[in-house]
């Protein structure tokens, strides 16, 4: 008998064997293009310190992912990683978390970190829900949805994550949907080796909670929806507002060189040292 | 020149805020994150300044949470990490003091107190914050915390945290307040080799975490810093020595518990200091902090009038100097607790004070007014 052995087994830890994640969730297809980008790209794990934050996509490199991984407290990943990528201006600094994490309890984080144009890369799960807690309303949720928290439907507009973050100042910022794993895996190249803010806002299935409250039923269907629903940026931006109600803009929406923080911190300290 | 000297070694006459971002230079420090926050601010406005100068980063935050947070990210790459800010500060920052004691990270708070609760008044010191630093994050914990008594302890004091926060990987607070922090006295600051302080051990190289043990060890494991190929795994959640999450086995959630607190109360000979002058006295005065100024006029007042009274002053409040309380209980009749608050380590000092002698409290006779020492005097002339 031959032993096939996954050819991304490499980059995690030998020891771990089982993932936390239900059949048919988004965030094995996110975790492999994550996995993929870094492998294409021939880094070494060694290469990056992997933070995450509290929810279900926030357990993708830990425990998995065999390198330096800081699991946060709920909604601080960015303000961990913040740190991190001062102290380490030399590695790869990755967030990982999902929608409520990093746009909910974390959103100012998100924001001044995108403001600050740090080099983080930011890999934001977006299922619309709040998975791990058992089907709750996220910020993301979609205006009259149902879900645990709004029987009656969600009342409240959602937010529209990456455009708010190229606002805040992002160099780079991309949306794929689960269903646009390559295109994704594309994104995460350019997103790691931007020098700026860069934020991957992944589209991605939750079929137990947000399945469930939205009748869009399993994994299959769901993505079926993302394939159906989603419009190219370039085409959406010669598209009335009304026209793209329900849509999913995909695309890059933003790649621009401009001074990156930690690299001006490290400036001033040579400059600053140098005038001694 | 001057402005990039590392120690300023010399004699000065500064606030007791200036000494405090001298004293972490001092120590190493090169990462410090704050909010600005009123009687706080001169500690991090200084660093902004200074930091850069010894090859250091300041930066300013969007809020106290993001302050806390990403000194302890600069600690897991092994910088000497720091954060400074005030009472409503300390609230914001509570859940991520609790990271930083699971996680059994090396970082340094500075809490310049300020009257509470909630706004309160900004710029009067009050000791508002003793009880919180050691109980305000959920789940059972042991921090250190140390009170300076002026801007020298404030420089002296920063330097003990940097050691103590390094040595036992646990979160340091400097417990100021309002008034020693705008206070101007004269700051002694030695040699750089006088400075010296103790550095973290780091892990060593091994294929797998299930190697070594980084974590829970009663005697403080080395510390699995970033960035160096060794593959740490760290949460706050439940974990086993090697840092890999277990929410199953009672025996693990128990260790995972008790030894970081072992950690600290195992050592406690090493990490608490008292200053005691109760020898021959009948009455001890009992403070820490500014207060112990009060305390001290008050005593040399009292001796004047014959009476035998002396002082007793925790320069370590947490972990709580138990033994030292319950040994001056045995060898006074009296002890009187001052403290600039309605009594936030009265409720400890008595439980290990009230078998052996008489004990209460006074508060300042107005609050977040230090307490006049004649005031003192009168209390004890009266009792
Ligand atoms: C301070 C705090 N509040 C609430 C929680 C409970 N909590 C855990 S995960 C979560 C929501 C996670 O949602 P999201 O970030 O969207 O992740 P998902 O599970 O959907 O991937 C919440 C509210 C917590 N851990 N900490
Ligand atoms: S609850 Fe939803 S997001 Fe969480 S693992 Fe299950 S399917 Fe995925
Ligand atoms: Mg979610």
């Amino acid at each position: 008998m031959t032993v096939s052995i996954h050819p991304l087994k490499k980059y995690t830890r030998s020891h771990i064997t089982r993932t936390t994640t239900c059949p048919g969730c988004g965030i094995g297809i996110v975790s492999q293009a994550i996995l993929r980008a870094i492998d294409e790209l021939e880094f070494n794990m060694d290469d990056f310190v992997f933070v995450s934050g509290i929810g279900c996509s926030a357990w993708i490199p830990s425990p998995l992912y065999n390198t330096d991984t800081l699991h946060t407290t709920h909604g601080r990943p960015i303000a961990f990683a913040t740190g991190v990528k001062l102290g380490l201006p030399n590695k790869n600094v990755m967030v990982i978390s999902g929608d409520g994490d990093l746009a909910a309890i974390g959103g100012n984080h998100l924001i001044h970190a995108a403001r600050r144009n740090i080099n983080l890369t930011v890999i934001l799960l977006n299922n619309g829900i709040y998975g791990m807690t058992g089907g709750q309303t996220a910020p993301t949720t979609p205006r009259g949805l149902t879900t645990i928290t709004s029987p009656y439907g969600t009342m409240e507009h959602n937010f529209d994550i990456t455009p708010m973050v190229v606002t805040a100042g992002a160099s780079y910022a991309a949306r794929w949907t689960t269903y646009h794993p390559r295109q994704m895996t594309r994104s995460i190249k350019k997103a790691i080796q931007k020098k700026g803010f860069a934020l991957i806002e992944a589209m991605s299935q939750c079929p137990v909670q947000y399945g469930r409250v939205s009748k869009l039923g399993k994994a299959v269907d769901m993505l079926k929806d993302f394939k159906v629903n989603s419009v190219k940026i370039n085409k959406a931006r010669n598209m009335e507002p009304e026209a793209l109600l329900g849509k999913i803009v995909i695309g890059e929406f933003v790649d621009i060189e401009k001074a990156e923080l930690s690299e001006e911190c490290m400036n001033l300290r040579r400059k600053m040292m140098e005038a001694m | 020149m001057s402005r990039n000297k590392k120690v300023l070694t010399g004699t000065h006459f500064e606030m007791g805020n200036w000494a405090c971002a001298e004293g972490a230079i001092a120590a190493g420090c090169n990462f410090v994150a704050g909010y600005p926050i009123t009687p706080a601010s001169e500690v991090a406005n200084r660093l902004a300044a200074r930091l850069p100068r010894v090859n250091g980063t300041f930066l300013q935050t969007e809020d106290e949470i993001g302050a806390i947070c990403s000194a302890i990210g600069a600690s897991w790459v092994g910088c000497k990490a720091m954060t400074v800010t005030s009472g409503p500060g300390i609230s914001l920052m509570q859940e991520n003091i609790g990271f930083a004691v699971a996680t059994e990270t090396p970082l340094v708070i500075i809490d310049v107190q300020r009257f509470g609760p909630s706004t309160g008044v900004p710029s009067v010191g009050l000791a508002a914050d003793m009880v919180q630093v050691a109980r305000g994050s959920h789940g059972d914990y042991q921090i250190i915390a140390l009170s300076p008594e002026s801007p020298q302890e404030m420089f002296d004091l920063t330097i003990r945290a940097f050691s103590l926060a390094e040595a036992y990987r646990v979160p340091v607070f400097l417990m100021a307040d309002g008034f020693i922090g705008h206070m101007r006295e004269q700051i002694v600051i030695p040699e750089e080799d006088r400075t010296k302080i103790k550095q973290r051990k780091i892990a060593e190289q091994s294929v797998s975490v299930l190697d070594r043990r980084d974590f829970l060890d009663v005697k403080v494991a080395p510390m699995p810093v970033f960035g160096l190929g060794l593959k740490a795994h760290v949460t706050s959640s439940c974990h086993d020595e090697h840092g890999m999450r277990n929410l199953s086995d009672p025996a693990v959630m128990h260790t995972y518990v008790m030894n970081p607190i072992k950690k600290i109360v195992n050592h406690r000979d090493d990490i608490v200091q008292v200053e005691d002058d109760c020898i021959d006295a009948e009455v001890a005065l009992v403070s820490y902090g500014t207060v112990s100024r009060s305390a001290r006029a008050a005593a040399g007042l009292a001796r004047k009038n014959g009476l035998k009274v002396g002082t007793f002053r925790m320069l370590t409040c947490w972990p709580f100097p138990d033994k030292e309380i319950r040994q001056l209980a045995e060898n006074v009749e009296y002890m009187l607790v001052l403290e600039n608050n309605t009594g936030q380590m009265y409720p400890y000092i008595k439980a290990e004070a009230a078998h052996a002698c008489r004990v209460s409290f006074l508060g300042p006779q107005t609050l977040g007014q230090i307490h006049d020492p004649e005031y003192i005097l009168s209390h004890l002339n009266r009792r």
